[in-house]
């Protein structure tokens, strides 16, 4: 077998995975999203604009979950950078399996089931009637915009916290000496020895994390009380509900341009902010 | 409360069991009189080198997929389908008729039986989606014991497509307790004015553009299934000033309701039931204006895998014993009257369930052309999304 031959046939799983599974069903949305709605909806074979030119009537989703998404993303980081450089680098070894199977626990239960919790937490009889008999006022907090980010960041720390600890754990310790021996104070190494040398595992956890909250809909459904709308809420809204499978496609589509944008901008920034290292880019 | 007399208890079971052990009774008695001969079954017809021909009795398969809603079986009624026929019932719950229209319109849904409201079944004969009833194979089906303005919508241009489940009404909840000194609230238009006052952040709505915009509509005395622009436009005017005094749009407001985080909700009758049954001072009230008066039917999809299965679940659900069980417990009124005879007197007199005539002669039967208006469904969305 020549080594061309090997890779071919090593590669064709993901090949034949990417054409059925990415490939054609993104072929069959932009098909639709140039179609028109059946009359009882679902779909109608045309070639329009129109639901393209409607995409402003979804603006109000587009723009909660562009300034959420980049919100939840930052807030995620700011809480999983410490958590992350705690078990890295200052949890006790014997611990450190432990506290790592404590970060991951959440994912053996449905996020379904921990969003109820979380209702039951932020309604009225949990944390605000609290917050209520140590005379503080009632505050309301289910159904709010901060309950949403809160589900947010609950939700998706660990795909942060995750990559970031990978990347903190293989530092090696005789650089940061190195420093030290340079007469670098503590703060400084960190800032220009193990921050930069972590930004890989920053920028995967960043891009995890945003790329998934871009198409969320369950969190804001079940925290948000159906008040507060993201592209994921519209989607389901237009393909189950007005079964306007064009528009819903064409909504699909914005937000894989969006996305294609974002990202990429995202990954320049990032291997520019690294200084031109190229092990912080992704793909 | 729900009676269970066909079911093995606990200590009858553990009792069953030391007998068996003890060796006074054969294997044969034991499964059979806990029902676990049944069980295995249908656990052993799941794995496929252990099928066996235990429930070839009947014929029909190992199980049917049932497309329903929430809170709307009792769960022991479907054990006693499975241990006599067994097949196991498996249950998708919807949230929304648009719903269960849009999986049936992508096709493949391998539902065997579903429960689509009276409005949508012309909308299913239209588009070829729903399969036309041979009523020899639901005995239990006596057209002449309905009530036919509840069983009337199941039979399109002659033909009988659905057979009537339950029947209700979409008024809404309020807890008494935290009125203050507003009075009772009767009317649509004072369920809108309170939520935008006294009642502000502890309102919910459906979601679900047909009683949520239906019930908006009727505080300006508008038909609740309006298509008419203008009248859609105040609707929205008015939806979209609620919006912020809203505590929830969401169909799942029993929880909410409960905890004391909202206090006021469209809701339906089994709903309202439900609820003030465990609380009395939720009160269900339909509104003077009217709103909707529904009924919702057992109905076979074009394609449904067990069909066989499909024509046994409905026949045994529609049993008026069975029927009053399910009633009992999800205190929903069925059009039969056979299962009224069977009912209590409390329950035939609860004006939750069985509504005064004046209150119900104000309501109107949801209009097919509210589920496939365009119109309404982007209303909602912008409503949605304000």
């Amino acid at each position: 077998m020549t080594p061309r031959l090997r890779t071919t046939l090593l590669l064709a799983p993901a090949t034949v995975w990417l054409l059925a599974m990415l490939v054609l069903p993104l072929v069959v949305v932009v098909v639709f999203s140039f179609g028109e709605r059946a009359a009882a909806g679902g779909y109608t074979p045309a070639f329009s604009f129109e639901n393209f030119a409607n995409l402003g009537a979804r603006w109000t989703a587009f723009k909660n979950t562009l300034m959420l998404a980049p919100v939840g993303t930052l807030l995620c980081l700011l809480i999983a950078y410490p958590l992350a450089y705690y078990l890295a680098v200052r949890a006790d070894p014997k611990w450190r399996t432990l506290l790592l199977i404590l970060v991951i626990v959440p994912f053996w239960t449905s996020i379904l089931i921990r969003s109820y919790a979380w209702i039951y937490l932020l309604g009225g009889q949990g944390i605000p009637k609290l917050v209520s008999l140590l005379g503080l006022g009632s505050p309301r907090l289910i159904n709010t915009p901060f309950a949403v980010l809160t589900g947010i960041v609950y939700g998706y720390l660990p795909l942060m916290v995750f990559p970031i600890y990978v990347s903190l754990e293989r530092l090696d310790k005789r650089l940061l000496e190195a420093s030290a021996d340079l007469g670098s104070p503590p703060w400084r190494s960190f800032l220009q020895v193990t921050l930069p040398l972590s930004m890989p595992g920053v920028a995967t956890g960043c891009m995890l994390v945003f790329i998934l909250l871009m198409g969320e809909f369950l969190i804001p459904a079940m925290l948000g009380g159906g008040k507060v709308f993201f592209v994921g809420n519209a989607l389901v809204d237009l393909f189950l509900q007005s079964r306007n499978w064009p528009f819903g496609a064409a909504v699909a589509v914005a937000l894989v341009v969006i996305m294609l944008v974002t990202v990429t901008a995202y990954m320049r920034f990032t291997r520019r902010w690294a200084g031109g290292r190229d092990d912080v880019s992704l793909m | 409360m729900t009676d269970r007399n066909d079911f093995i208890s606990r200590e009858k079971f553990m009792a069953e069991l030391w007998r068996y052990k003890k060796g006074s009774v054969t294997r044969r008695h034991f499964l059979g009189v806990t029902g676990l001969g049944a069980a295995t079954a249908v656990l052993g017809s799941a794995v496929p080198g252990l099928r066996s021909a235990a429930w070839a009795q009947s014929g029909i398969g190992d199980r049917v997929v049932l497309a329903t809603w929430p809170n709307y079986h009792d769960p022991a009624n479907f054990e006693a389908f499975t241990a006599a026929t067994g097949a196991a019932v498996d249950m998708n719950v919807f949230g929304s008729n648009e719903e269960m229209l849009a999986k049936l319109q992508a096709g493949g849904s391998g539902w065997d039986v579903f429960v689509p409201t009276n409005y949508t079944i012309t909308t299913y004969v239209g588009e070829d989606l729903i399969e036309p009833l041979d009523l020899a194979k639901i005995p239990n089906y006596d057209a002449a014991s309905y009530n036919q303005r509840f069983a009337g919508p199941g039979t399109v241009d002659g033909t009988v497509y659905a057979v009537p489940k339950n029947w209700g009404t979409t008024g809404f909840a309020v807890n008494t307790a935290q009125l203050g000194s507003n009075p009772k609230p009767t009317t649509w238009k004072e369920f809108w004015d309170m939520t935008r006052a006294d009642f502000s952040g502890r309102t919910m709505v459906h979601d679900y553009q047909l009683t949520t915009i239906g019930n908006a509509l009727k505080y300006y005395g508008y038909s609740f299934n309006s298509i008419d622009t203008k009248e859609l436009a105040d609707a929205e005017k008015l939806l979209l000033d609620a919006k912020p005094h809203l505590f929830a749009i969401s169909s799942d407001y029993q929880p909410s309701m409960r905890s004391g985080d909202a206090w006021m909700t469209i809701s339906w009758t089994g709903d309202g039931k439900q609820m003030n049954r465990d609380m009395p001072e939720i009160e269900y009230v339909l509104g003077k204006e009217g709103g909707e008066l529904w009924s919702d039917f057992y109905a076979i999809p074009k394609g449904a895998p067990h069909l066989d299965a499909a024509y046994a679940l409905i026949n045994f659900l529609l049993d008026p014993a069975v029927n009053a069980k399910e009633s009992l417990f999800h205190g929903y009124p069925t059009a039969d009257a056979r299962v009224d005879a069977l009912l209590p007197p409390e329950v035939l007199n609860d004006p939750i369930l069985y509504p005064a005539a004046d209150l119900l002669d104000a309501l109107e039967f949801g209009a097919a052309v509210t589920l496939t208006d365009p119109n309404r469904a982007e209303l909602m969305a912008r409503f949605k999304s304000a």
